[in-house]
């Protein structure tokens, strides 16, 4: 089901006119790239905080209510060009197991930030002046800090087709985690 | 003139095995874009500032001095990544725009972040006036033109 929607997705004229473009294509790709620096670089200052590891005499509510916008602002810019670039060859991405893994490991980055600012950031008030945050703000930093970490890392690596169906053999835990159809070689 | 030069670095043993690897390369990439991320946090949070936006209730000093490692860290993460990326590929480097406006660009934009961006930033208190904004403006165009140049290496 999944595979004939992807199929057809990528068959759209848009989406093959994204894939073939000289500069579109590239330039959503950059974009993409370059608002790490703001989106992923403004986490990475604000988990630097709530670890207690850095920015211990700045108030971790400047952080979470002041640069949050900023964070937003590149997540959206974030999803909207990853979007295109998962539109333009969406049968490749879904078979690509640095794609699953990233992800897997963006809905992870997620729950975290969801049940951080559910949980103790409610009580933010109590310790937004403390040098070192209370564990729960600390995890919720470092569990942060690894998952974009292993998120761009794997986004990266997307680009390289080491493990893609139609190179085989594959181990068959490739296969399996990249959802091959196993039996005929060249599945895909 | 400069060929030889580039045609010796793509032969160094750093580069030959940088490009005859398979994981080499990617990995070094991954690491640079990490030092990018580190990089992109700790200018934007200084720069925001010093245009009057983001973290207002902190002095621009405090700001400056907090991220000061988080900026000399990742700047060293990146040319310890960029330089074997750069000799494995040295001759294609050398023939390609996006290189050498990276490459130029860079010194000007460490030469303005640690000369005059670091003063700046110090001596700035409460507001920022109108150097301050100016200052922040310069930071990230420059800095972005390295990013931007630097991706544009791989396409072009």
């Amino acid at each position: 089901m999944i595979e004939r929607f992807l199929g057809w997705l990528g068959e759209t004229s848009w989406s093959v006119a994204l894939l073939e473009s000289l500069y579109v294509w590239p330039l959503v790709e950059s974009t993409h790239v370059l608002t790490l620096g703001l989106f992923v670089g403004t986490t990475v200052m604000m988990d630097l905080r709530l670890t207690g590891i850095a920015f211990r005499k700045v108030p971790a509510t400047a952080f979470t209510g002041r640069l949050l916008p900023w964070t937003r602002i590149g997540f959206v810019i974030m999803t909207a060009t990853g979007l295109l670039l998962f539109y333009s060859q969406p049968l490749r991405y879904y078979h690509n197991i640095f794609f699953r893994a990233k992800v897997v490991v963006l809905v992870l980055a997620g729950a975290n930030a969801a049940i951080f600012h559910a949980g103790v950031h409610r009580s933010a008030g109590d310790w937004d002046e403390d040098a070192t945050p209370p564990r729960s703000a600390r995890i919720a930093g470092a569990v942060s800090l690894t998952a974009w970490a292993v998120v761009v890392i794997a986004g990266r690596l997307i680009a390289y087709n080491w493990f893609d169906c139609d190179l085989q053999p594959q181990p068959a835990w490739v296969n399996r985690m990249a959802g091959c159809g196993v039996g005929a070689a060249g599945a895909e | 003139m400069l060929e030889p030069f580039f045609r010796w670095c793509e032969s160094t043993a750093l580069g030959r095995a940088v490009a005859e690897s398979v994981w080499a390369f990617p990995v070094l990439e991954a690491v640079h874009l990490i030092g990018l991320c580190v990089l992109g946090g700790a200018l934007v949070v200084v720069d925001l500032r010093l245009l009057g936006l983001g973290l207002t209730s902190q002095p621009v000093a405090r700001l400056a001095r907090n991220a000061r490692p988080w900026l000399v860290g990742s700047l060293v993460l990146m040319v310890a990544t960029g330089v074997p990326l750069f000799l494995s590929e040295a001759i294609r480097a050398y023939y390609n725009t996006s290189f050498w406006v990276k490459i130029c660009t860079l010194p000007v934009a460490l030469t303005f972040t640690f000369a005059v961006r670091e003063r700046v930033a110090r001596r700035e208190t409460d507001a920022p006036g109108a150097t301050g904004r100016i200052v922040g403006a310069v930071s990230l165009a420059l800095w972005f033109t390295v990013a931007a140049a630097g991706r544009w290496i791989g396409f072009s």
